[in-house]
């Protein structure tokens, strides 16, 4: 008889050694069609194509990405998520995935609206700009913080619109978009508590709004 | 490998310029093995001045095909996985149908009463020939340039048989500047009074204009870095001017070879005719946009081009890129980095062969 293993709590578990990943591994369902934007080397789009049959679609800017998510099969193209969605259709996906991108995009709302145009709902990753290392980084330091998550140095950072969660919970607001499900992560564990204080990334799951 | 052409011969083929060909032939070569499903069919397209033998050692000639580094056992095209075929375009002068062949009404070759052709007509004569070889589909359609545009005709006008397409280093149609140097070519051998409109057949061709008009093309094949890198300002086994018009620099040299060695194997009506095909080939015509063009496409779409090819510009390749995405088809694209210009990609091997491998691979797996 084998021993009973105690399933390991849903999001312990890192998909591809990133918790956000794994997040967006539950979320997406089987047979979707799915957008990822700034998918880098393909490595999500592929997991879902195999784990989930999702129909797989990615945006890169860096070619030598580009090209290896195409040599492993993923369909990704070359082009500027700042520029690159005005010419699909509306609806074109069920879900548009933005995963740790948004704080690099020149027109966040832009790229939000936009994601909310061609997908009917979008899933957004971002490092949180609020946890605590953040603050006592900046506070004792006096510096712009580098911390695991925001590794890059001021000069050499493609981090341009640096965010927070009370920040995301603020554009959608304004924006009227409506919020299905947030969840917020650090270390791959769960934070249930002061999440723009504790967490180092969140995860939306987001639609327009009806009105 | 050592492979052999074929030609298949059929009664009759109508024509966009309304008139008809009686009777058509192709000359094509075959690489590998088709499956018993018929599910591993490749055909390559070949650029303006190639022909059907794409791959291998021909029995004939015993020179390697002109796309011998993409096409083979585990190579990009693949032999050991795929069936491939390559014919050589109707106009051509390698083996099909063109002006070069003899019209069965008077015995002589048709000359310039060959009528106008299109890369619209080129493909249906493809299509007669996949038909009779038992191919319904076509796992893909692939080649560069002219290769390209031809791929894009398959995936528009024959949807339900292409699987995917490779469209590389292409168009959807010809812009002022493409045309031009076309021109330029056309003039150059109609200016050569050995052209004698047309009628050279059997006497002295216009050699001269054919080699002018291919020392031209060859400049908008390469890009002012190859050029620089390849010749710079070199002579050519001097150490001082001539001070005379012979050759001086590498770069004369190079290109009075290749034009000399063109007038050997390429015939210059086909020349007239293959790039008046080339100009007037626009997949927007009598579709409004290109968007509305793609409308019955179902093939998924690897689309290349490389960043010094200035004859066919990488915006040219994502035009064909953001039509397919207004019609929300399945669409690769990468922009190559390349110092070779239009020649890229019949020379950057390495990176094309990573690409096609894995879009290949990827769209046999799930194709029905």
């Amino acid at each position: 008889m084998t021993a009973q293993v105690p399933k390991p709590q849903p999001f312990v578990r890192a998909l591809l050694g990133r918790s956000d990943y794994a997040i967006i591994g539950e979320i997406v369902e089987p047979g979707a069609k799915v957008l990822d934007l700034g998918c880098g080397d393909g490595d999500l789009l592929q997991w879902l194509a195999e784990n989930k049959s999702v129909d797989a679609r990615g945006v890169e800017i860096a070619s030598a990405k580009v090209q290896r998510a195409i040599a492993r099969g993923v369909s990704v193209y070359q082009g500027d998520i700042d520029e690159g969605l005005a010419d699909y259709p509306d609806a074109a996906f069920d879900y548009v995935i933005l995963s740790q991108t948004l704080q690099e995009t020149h027109h966040p709302r832009v790229v939000l609206r936009e994601m909310l145009r061609v997908g009917r709902r979008a899933i957004v990753a971002f490092p949180n700009f609020g946890h605590w290392r953040m603050r006592l980084s900046l506070l004792w330091g006096g510096r712009a913080p580098i911390t695991p998550l925001f590794p890059h140095t001021w000069y050499d950072s493609p981090n341009i619109h640096i965010l927070t969660v009370q920040d995301f919970e603020e554009l959608v607001h304004l924006e009227g978009i409506r919020v299905e499900r947030r969840y917020f992560l650090s270390g791959g564990q769960k934070v249930s508590l002061r999440p723009n204080l504790l967490a180092e990334t969140a995860v939306y799951l987001v639609s327009a709004s009806a009105r | 490998m050592i492979v052999e052409s074929n030609v298949m011969r059929f009664d009759c083929m109508p024509l966009d310029n309304g008139a008809r060909l009686a009777p058509v032939e192709v000359a094509y070569e075959t690489y590998g093995e088709l499956n018993a499903r018929k599910s591993n069919a490749i055909l390559i397209l070949h650029a303006f001045s190639g022909d059907a033998h794409a791959a291998g050692i021909s029995h004939e000639t015993g020179k390697p095909g002109w796309w011998d580094n993409m096409i083979g056992p585990g190579k990009a095209f693949d032999t050991n996985r795929y069936f491939v075929i390559c014919a050589n375009v109707l106009g051509g002068c390698r083996g099909s149908t063109g002006p070069s062949s003899i019209h069965p009404a008077t015995g002589c070759p048709y000359a310039m009463s060959f009528p106008v052709i299109t890369i619209g007509d080129m493909v249906r004569l493809q299509k007669l020939l996949i038909d009779s070889l038992g191919i319904e589909r076509l796992l893909s359609v692939a080649g560069g340039s002219m290769g390209g545009m031809q791929a894009l005709e398959w995936a528009v006008s024959y949807p339900e048989c292409v699987v995917s397409a490779i469209p590389i280093a292409c168009t959807t149609r010809h812009s002022a500047q493409q045309i031009a140097f076309n021109e330029v070519g056309r003039q150059a051998i109609m200016a050569d009074l050995d052209w004698d409109g047309g009628n050279y057949y059997g006497k002295q061709p216009p050699a001269r204009g054919l080699a002018v008009a291919r020392m031209v093309g060859h400049i908008t094949y390469m890009s002012d870095d190859s050029m620089r890198e390849k010749f710079g300002r070199r002579l050519r086994g001097k150490e001082n001017f001539g001070y005379d018009f012979d050759v001086d620099f590498e770069v004369e040299s190079y290109l009075r070879y290749r034009g000399s060695e063109f007038v050997n194997r390429f015939d210059a009506n086909s020349y007239l005719y293959i790039t008046k095909a080339m100009d007037y080939f626009d997949l927007v015509n009598g579709h409004g946009s290109l968007a509305a063009a793609f409308e019955t496409a179902r093939a998924r779409f690897l689309v290349i081009s490389f960043s010094s090819d200035w004859l066919y510009p990488s915006y040219q390749s994502q035009e064909i890129v953001r039509a397919l995405r207004a019609r929300n088809c399945d669409v690769a694209y990468v922009e190559l980095e390349s110092n070779y210009g239009h020649d890229a990609f019949l020379v950057d091997v390495a990176e094309q062969t990573d690409l096609i491998r894995g879009f290949l691979a990827s769209t046999y797996e799930k194709a029905p």
